[in-house]
């Protein structure tokens, strides 16, 4: 019954772009896919592109911070891209900093960040 | 805790609140009536994100309810309000429940405290075995 | 007058408004033209004679509607156009930079217009002392109208010197700032916040400078909300640095308890966009502005 986000291969990136106000089991339903993409494709990196979304709260920012954390232990990196000032601050005040999501303005920095690993560190909790 | 409670418009709208679309079309439902109330950008989306993260409450700790929203107004200002009510078990340690990483749910442990900085005003209603009612009102600046 | 009862004190209100409403009917162009003359002279000039003549004229007969059909009971239904005309009025003067004085004399000089003298019999001069109460109620009732127009024109201001004191900046490719002037409350910091935010978006800028120099103060909640700006640029993906510093504001910072944490402070403008060109790997050593 319910749709499924679309994953797309470029490269060794896996890209995800969220269009859609997200029910909680497609949030669920897109963590898995990625795990089993990441494994099945040998991606090194992965980028989420959320610029068309209106509110992030505390479901889908868990979300953000556990595929981070399950595609490192993949050999992935996760670079959340696009986020709107209104979504960053209110996150800020609901308390989520998402500590070990790497972030980046726009989806070509982000891809810009995969190709150069260590050119800029982490957000921290 | 308290403080007066804001009673929406006579034309407020009810939705019920019984599976993950209700939740989404509860955000939706405040985004179109906080638009409509002209809240900022900033304003409308800390609102939705707390009607969502109640939203959520109400289907995951109450069991499912139904949330009441409108315009509301005081003295010269128009806010929004969302009130969400459960018939669930309750919160037994209201102080726990608004502690920021408490979770009887295995959420983040954000939702409550979370979404009573995001608003303006926030009232609680719980009883043991009853159920939950949960009011947030977003005023316009 | 106090003291008296209430079924006394209508009826004979009554005599004394129908007997108002024959002496201003009887005699309005004499009066009105002795009212105009009043303010005129008051008002020297910076308002048209024309323009005055027609405000009065309206207020002229308002009034007297509102006396024959209202008695004294300026604040009920019969004196609407009345308070409608004055609230016009002294909006238009709070607006036209009058003062309070200039203002209220359009009501006041009414109240000489019927002045008694001597061949002034007892009734009317009773109906004139109880004309002069109503004008001065009106009066009253203008001023506060007034003051209220100059506290939204005030308000507004404020509002528009929040807009004008908060120019986002781009200072280099890829790197814009905010550079804080004056007393920073936390509804300004916030409108600055979310501007600067904007701003990267709109530039495509990851580097941000919020300078502080000329910030005298600052409070636990303006503290806080710079910190949550810093965290949010960074849930962006764009890096904030803070400058500009002053001691006084670091030991506010540090008696608050608040934690910067490893947010990046720079003690001056010039080291700050230095600290973000390095970020953006832009070489100083070579002439021009591309990251």
């Amino acid at each position: 019954m319910t749709e499924r986000v679309p994953v797309l291969k470029i490269g060794d990136v896996l890209l995800v772009s969220i269009q859609v106000d997200l029910e909680d089991q497609t949030v669920l339903d897109l963590q898995d896919d990625l795990a089993a993409r990441i494994v099945a494709t040998g991606a090194s990196g992965v980028v989420i592109d959320i610029t068309a979304v209106e509110i992030v709260d505390s479901f889908v920012g868990r979300m953000l911070a556990t595929t981070a954390a399950i595609s490192r232990m993949l050999d992935a990196e996760t670079v959340v891209v696009g986020m709107r000032p209104a979504v960053a601050i209110t996150l800020v005040e609901l308390g989520l900093s998402l500590g070990g999501v790497r972030t980046a303005l726009t989806l070509e920095k982000g891809l810009d960040m995969l190709a150069r690993p260590d050119s800029r560190p982490p957000a921290k909790p | 805790m308290s403080g007066p409670r804001p009673v929406p418009d006579a034309d407020h709208e009810t939705i019920t609140i019984e599976s993950n679309d209700d939740v989404v079309r509860a955000r939706q439902l405040v985004r179109t009536l906080a638009q409509r109330c002209k809240l900022s950008l900033v304003d409308q989306t800390k609102l939705v994100t707390a009607a969502s993260e109640l939203a959520r409450n109400t289907l995951v700790y109450g069991g499912g309810g139904v949330m009441r929203t409108g315009l509301v107004r005081r003295d010269s200002r128009v806010g929004v309000t969302a009130v969400f009510e459960d018939s669930g078990p309750g919160i037994p340690d209201l102080d726990l429940a608004l502690t920021d990483g408490w979770t009887s749910g295995g959420g983040l442990g954000l939702g409550l405290s979370g979404a009573r900085r995001l608003v303006d005003d926030f009232t609680l209603d719980t009883e043991v075995g009853r159920g939950t009612q949960v009011a947030v009102t977003k005023w316009a600046r | 007058m106090t003291g008296m009862r209430e079924g006394v004190t209508s009826v004979a209100e009554q005599e004394i408004s129908t007997r108002l409403v024959e002496l201003l009917t009887q005699q309005r162009e004499s009066l009105g033209a002795a009212w105009l003359e009043n303010v005129s002279a008051t008002l020297r000039g910076r308002i048209s004679v024309a323009e005055l003549d027609r405000e009065l004229r309206e207020l002229y007969s308002a009034l007297v509607d509102g006396l024959r059909t209202g008695g004294f009971d300026w604040q009920g239904d019969s004196y609407a156009e009345v308070r409608a005309l004055l609230g016009e009025l002294s909006r238009n003067r709070a607006r036209q930079g009058f003062s309070p004085t200039e203002t209220a004399v359009s009501v006041l000089a009414g109240k000489e217009i019927l002045e008694p003298t001597t061949e002034t019999s007892a009734e009317d001069i009773q109906a004139y002392l109880r004309l002069s109460r109503l004008m001065d109620a009106l009066g009253l009732y203008t001023l506060e109208v007034y003051a209220k127009t100059r506290e939204e024109i005030i308000s507004a201001q404020s509002e528009q010197l929040m807009e004008l004191s908060t120019p986002v900046v781009k200072l280099w490719e890829g790197v814009v700032a905010v550079p804080l002037v004056g007393t920073l409350d936390s509804a300004r910091t916030q409108v600055v916040m979310e501007k600067l935010l904007q701003t990267l978006v709109d530039t495509g800028s990851d580097q941000a400078i919020i300078d502080i120099t000329g910030v005298p103060a600052v409070d636990t909640e303006v503290a806080q909300h710079l910190l949550k700006t810093v965290v949010a640029a960074r849930l962006m993906g764009a890096e904030c640095t803070i400058s500009g510093i002053r001691p006084q504001i670091a030991q506010t910072i540090v008696a608050l308890g608040i934690q910067f944490g490893d947010i990046v402070t720079k003690a001056t403008l010039a080291d700050a966009l230095k600290h973000a060109l390095r970020r953006n790997s832009v070489d100083l050593g070579r002439a021009g502005g591309a990251a």
